[in-house]
């Protein structure tokens, strides 16, 4: 255990941000976002980011490959840059659970190595959650804001922060700082984060979504929920836009595409959402027809596709950003809540 | 706190049910806290009773929903607006984007909304909202309870109410209001007095923010093409991230284009952008310079009014005067 006062904070990114490129979530005008450290730069104090930490190893938008062609001559231009060891300071439970969700995705065999480079290359300080919010529901996930994984844990309280490495790569970090932030011995550490602990269970009791359960979903319930009535009420006011699913600290797909610069092609991939009508189209044609289909496929893929094919882990961590941010308001909860209830009015 | 009760519109949407005049009708539905109010469509009297909603977070604009919903069948459909919200249904009977005799509109007064949005920068995991002439009382699942006044929590939009007054309904519930001078342009004229450079970088920084979920298209009335060309992946600008992000800063002015002069400022695009930008500013100088350069005209006011950009008059303005190169208000 470590411990570093507020008021030296500063000190302790400086040291950080002197070893590797290190962001920190700080204030603006759009909410709380992940923003490289520099000297000045103030810690939010909100509970999470608009955007999830997802964008660090899956950034939305990457440049894969660049072309050049001269006569029949094709050049191929490397221009990765995902090989810089990087730190990200204050993820919180859900979101570093999210990490497991998306390497299941792109580190099964075909490893994405775009994505594999950039996971070895981080280091991620996790920030137990004082103050959870109502739209909060990691505990449905067994996710537990208390004990975050990580490879530094951190604990926040009125004066101090206090850190723990939890794996080789986070111990390596914290031992080339440990001038700055040296080992807290005899100190009150111990005492500070179990009260730290006791307040976030005790919180976490009080959430108005402690009881959602996933007890009804599951890998194996395909046929139990595909034809729902309840889909037709929860997706019939669905925009359609990408809101939820770019927010999200989990959703996972994109779409791989050439742009011709006109000197040349650059190949990127972006983000991609299951909302959009053009997502997976094929030459065939489109294969869900309706917001209907492409509502339902979001959520049957958190949970019961996902679970199908990866040992039963729900790909949701309940980290509420749909929650707060779908413009018509409608989310998993709701979701998880009406399916399997009878009756499209229960929708 | 709004002047008509949910009560009220309930129990008048039953009349109209079970008399046969609408089949169906468009409200907001409660969700799981009190803020999180769904566009949602009833059929009955039970679901009315169970999930209907009507108060200080029933922003959504339900009109672009009737251009989807007025395809369905034949039968006629109930829906509750705004003042707001009957500019853009009228935009929307302009453009003959759906049958108005499909569609029966009652009218409610509009206190302004509020938005969560603001009540969570002063009140931290709130789960009730109480608001009365003395102001708004959060409750907080942490803090206690949080006494607000309402103007801080009210969105720009509301803050900078247009008009109190409907202008489009078959019934009314209340005494109806009429148009305000409000302070809308009071930004815009501070945007325009910063210099291109500055002007440059302010709109940079907003828009950086971009995500492009297309939350602010899809949102809007004015945004009813069958097929976006944002959607059309053969366009080459096809919806998603692009290679740059200058390309996600020139989709919000193309749309601003796209919807000048038939924007009705009812600011629906800042109110679901998850970035916060202030998207309806981008619209409000299109608005501000139509009125100027050719009088006053607030589109969705009358239903087939010729927005100035698609009509002619010989008093019209020459382009050469509208735009001057390097004009500081260009």
């Amino acid at each position: 255990m470590r411990k570093i006062t507020l008021d030296r904070l500063d000190e302790f990114f400086a040291a950080v941000a002197g070893k590797l490129k290190l962001y920190i979530p700080v204030d603006t005008a759009g909410g709380a976002q992940f923003q490289q450290w520099r000297a000045g730069a103030k810690m939010s104090d909100a509970l999470n980011t608009t955007r999830s930490a997802k964008d660090f190893f899956f950034p939305q938008t990457e440049n894969l490959m660049e072309f050049k062609t001269e006569g029949k001559k094709i050049e191929i231009i490397d221009v990765r840059r995902e090989n810089e060891d990087f730190a990200i300071f204050g993820v919180r439970a859900c979101d570093v659970r999210s990490f497991d969700v998306l390497d299941r995705a792109f580190l099964s065999e075909p490893a994405d190595t775009y994505y594999q480079n950039r996971r070895e290359h981080g280091v991620i300080f996790s920030l137990a959650c004082s103050k959870p919010a109502e739209t909060c529901f990691c505990g449905t996930f067994g996710i537990d804001p208390a004990n975050p994984k990580g490879d530094i844990v951190c604990y926040k309280t009125d004066d101090a922060i206090y850190m723990e490495a939890k794996t080789e790569k986070g111990a390596n970090l914290m031992d080339s700082v440990s001038d700055i932030v040296a080992e807290d011995e005899g100190g009150d550490g111990e005492s500070a984060v179990n009260a730290q602990k006791e307040i976030i269970s005790e919180r976490m009791k009080k959430l108005p979504l402690a009881s959602l359960s996933t007890d009804k979903f599951g890998g194996d319930k395909t046929a139990k929920f595909f034809d729902d009535p309840a889909w037709k009420s929860l997706s019939e006011s669905c925009l359609g836009c990408g809101t939820c699913t770019f927010v999200c600290p989990t959703c996972q797909c994109y779409d791989i595409k050439d742009f011709n610069a006109g000197n040349g092609i650059k190949r990127f991939r972006c983000w991609d959402s299951c909302m959009y009508s053009e997502f997976t189209k094929m030459s065939a044609g489109q294969p869900r027809l309706t917001q209907l289909e492409r509502f339902r496929q979001r959520f049957m893929h958190k949970l019961v596709y996902y679970p199908a094919n990866n040992d039963g882990m729900f790909s949701c961590v309940g980290c509420g950003r749909c929650l707060s941010k779908c413009p018509i308001q409608m989310n998993i909860v709701k979701v998880m809540k009406n399916l399997g209830e009878g009756g499209e009015n229960n929708g | 706190m709004q002047e008509i009760t949910r009560d009220t519109l309930i129990s008048r949407a039953k009349e109209l049910l079970a008399s046969g005049e609408v089949d169906r009708v468009y409200g907001w539905k409660r969700g799981e806290f009190c803020y999180d109010v769904t566009p949602a469509l009833f059929t009955d009297a039970e679901s009315l009773e169970k999930d209907f909603e009507w108060g200080d977070f029933c922003g959504a604009n339900l009109s672009k929903y009737l251009v989807e919903e007025t395809r369905k069948s034949e039968g006629k459909i109930l829906v509750f607006m705004k003042p707001c919200d009957t500019y853009s249904f009228n935009q929307l009977l302009t453009e003959h984007r759906f049958d108005r005799e499909k569609v029966y509109v009652i009218g409610t007064p509009c206190a302004g909304m509020l938005d969560p949005k603001r009540i969570r920068d002063h009140a931290e995991s709130f789960t009730s909202v109480v608001s009365d002439e003395n102001g708004v009382t959060v409750s907080t699942l942490f803090d206690g309870d949080v006494k607000l006044d309402r103007s801080e929590v009210m969105p720009d939009r509301c803050l900078n109410c247009k008009s109190k007054k409907h202008v489009a309904y078959d019934e009314l519930f209340g005494e109806d209001g009429g148009t305000i001078a409000s302070g809308r342009f009071d930004e815009v004229e501070k945007i325009e007095k910063m210099t291109p450079d500055e002007r440059f970088e302010f709109w940079r920084g907003e828009l950086s923010r971009c995500i492009r979920c297309n939350a602010c298209r899809d949102v809007c009335p004015a945004c009813t093409c069958e097929k976006c060309v944002f959607d059309n992946p053969n366009s080459g600008v096809e919806n998603k991230a692009a290679e740059n992000s200058f390309e996600e800063q020139m989709f919000h002015i193309i749309r601003a284009f796209h919807v000048a002069g038939r924007c009705t400022d009812c600011g629906e695009c800042s109110r679901v952008c998850p970035q916060q930008i202030p998207l309806h500013l981008l619209n409000r100088k299109f608005i501000k310079d139509i009125d100027g350069f050719y009088g006053e005209y607030q589109a969705g006011a009358e239903v087939g009014s010729r927005a100035p950009l698609v009509d002619y008059t010989t008093e019209d303005i020459e382009p050469s005067d509208a735009v001057k190169g390097g004009d500081e208000n260009a």
